[in-house]
């Protein structure tokens, strides 16, 4: 029970700190909805919790981590990057995207070959499109047109909603490979402590990556929650729309009511 | 005569139109010139203090403060009274202007390429660009949304980082703190003094 909750968690990390970005497109309306915080007195208790969780821990992590010499960081993060094509693929799939599904098989068998376990990234070297998008099941979920629901903040892992919450529930059911091969022991190859590894290795890498924009953050925020939860959510929107453009995920209609200057 | 005239009269309509089309500015131009004026005093051997001061006559210059702030004040700006909206607006100018400056003041000398425009719509283009990647982070897309009602002087919007809009994330916060407050615009108006004082 234990190993299940610990599992759960540490699958929930990915999910609510990947910020990653898709091709394909899907029928959302980009109509910006106003933010369902059905939890907000216990969301704010467990941020409040997890900023001095990361005051404490993950900040000096992550600086450390930092200082590590730039080849290092590098290969950690093409390393994280390659394993995530496990459950990045899938989700193509699902999501109606078999070109994309196939691209990211091959780039998976070159780099974990050819790039020596992901560490170098050969594919991209090799002419594979460079931008490598992440897709999990809570943007499968969304662009299914299944709705956010609730906002939530989870002890330790931070932002997610319903519908991520239930894509990370589907990873840790058997949609996840790595998760399979290494907690459910499937193959003999791997030990369940490589998934926690990389696991939180993903979040120190993916927090060393922000430290900046952190702190700015914070710094220049009057309620740095109700920031951080603004661009959570803007950022799955964004994911599930899969565009990076302005035009396509943003609603100017509140836009064109502003005359002055 | 006739003739004369009409020479006259094709010759002025070229000319009006030369210089009525010369004082326009191009959204990407303005942007890219903008930026590189930031880059400079960014650049610049001087103080951080006297950076930001530089840094807040640019904004002044180039940002439509006033749209932005009702635009963050989202649903709540069709309740205020005049002197209320005075009031905000004052207010909100100081913060933006100390928010900005502090937050960019952070950066030594950022490389930003403007790379394209897309024209929305008679009052809005937007203005893609990328801040050039360096040995501590990857590349990051940076989106202008530029306000062209005047195209003689046009004036930045939004900021647009990754898809993520620094506009809307500001008036979701405003909208926070108006709300755990029962619907009090006078809450926020603490909150802006408390900001700009500290």
């Amino acid at each position: 029970m234990r190993k299940l909750i610990i599992s759960l968690l540490i699958s929930l990390f990915s999910v609510s700190f990947s910020f990653a970005d898709t091709d394909g497109e899907n029928s959302l309306s980009k109509k910006n909805p106003e933010v369902k915080d059905c939890f907000e007195r216990v969301n704010r208790a467990t941020f409040a919790f997890n900023q001095g969780l990361d005051n404490a821990i993950f900040e000096p992590v992550a600086k450390g981590y930092r200082k590590l010499p730039s080849p290092i960081r590098i290969g950690t993060s093409n390393f994280l990057s390659n394993l995530s094509n496990l459950i990045t693929i899938p989700n193509n799939i699902l999501q109606g995207d078999i070109k994309t599904a196939g691209i990211n098989t091959a780039r998976l068998a070159v780099n974990s070959t050819i790039g020596i376990l992901g560490i170098f990234d050969a594919a991209s070297q090799m002419g594979f499109v460079k931008d490598y998008q992440k897709e999990d099941y809570g943007q499968t979920l969304g662009s299914w047109g299944v709705g956010e629901g609730c906002y939530l903040v989870l002890p330790i892992f931070g932002p997610s909603t319903v519908r991520d919450l239930t894509g990370s529930l589907t990873s840790v059911m058997g949609g996840d490979p790595w998760y399979n091969i290494t907690v459910r022991k499937d193959t003999q190859y791997f030990e369940e402590s490589d998934y926690y590894y990389s696991r939180g290795g993903d979040g120190i890498n993916f927090r060393a990556k922000n430290i900046d924009s952190f702190e700015n953050l914070e710094k220049n925020s009057m309620d740095f929650y109700a920031s951080v939860r603004s661009l959570y959510l803007q950022d799955r929107r964004k994911k599930i729309m899969n565009s990076n453009e302005v035009v396509d995920t943003q609603d100017d209609s509140d836009w064109e009511e502003i005359t002055s200057n | 005569m006739i003739i004369n005239k009409v020479k006259y009269l094709i010759t002025f309509i070229f000319v009006f139109s030369f210089f009525t089309k010369s004082h326009s500015l191009e959204p990407n131009i303005f942007v890219q010139s903008t930026v590189n004026r930031a880059s400079q005093i960014l650049s610049d051997n001087i103080s951080k203090e006297s950076k930001i001061e530089e840094l807040k006559k640019v904004a002044i210059d180039t940002v439509d403060i006033r749209g932005i702030g009702f635009y963050t004040l989202g649903k709540f700006r069709k309740n205020l009274s005049d002197e209320q909206k005075k009031e905000y607006s004052e207010l909100f100018e100081k913060y933006f202007l100390k928010s900005f400056s502090s937050r960019l003041a952070e950066y030594s000398n950022p490389k930003i390429d403007v790379q394209s425009q897309e024209k929305l719509s008679d009052t809005y283009t937007i203005v893609s660009s990328i801040l050039v990647a360096t040995s501590e982070r990857p590349e990051v897309k940076i989106q202008w949304r530029v306000y062209t009602k005047n195209p003689e002087k046009p004036l930045i919007r939004d900021l647009i980082i990754e898809g993520l809009s620094l506009a809307r994330t500001q008036k979701e916060e405003f909208a926070s703190i108006i709300q755990s407050n029962d619907g009090d615009i006078n809450a926020l108006f603490k909150s802006l003094e408390k900001f700009i004082n500290s």
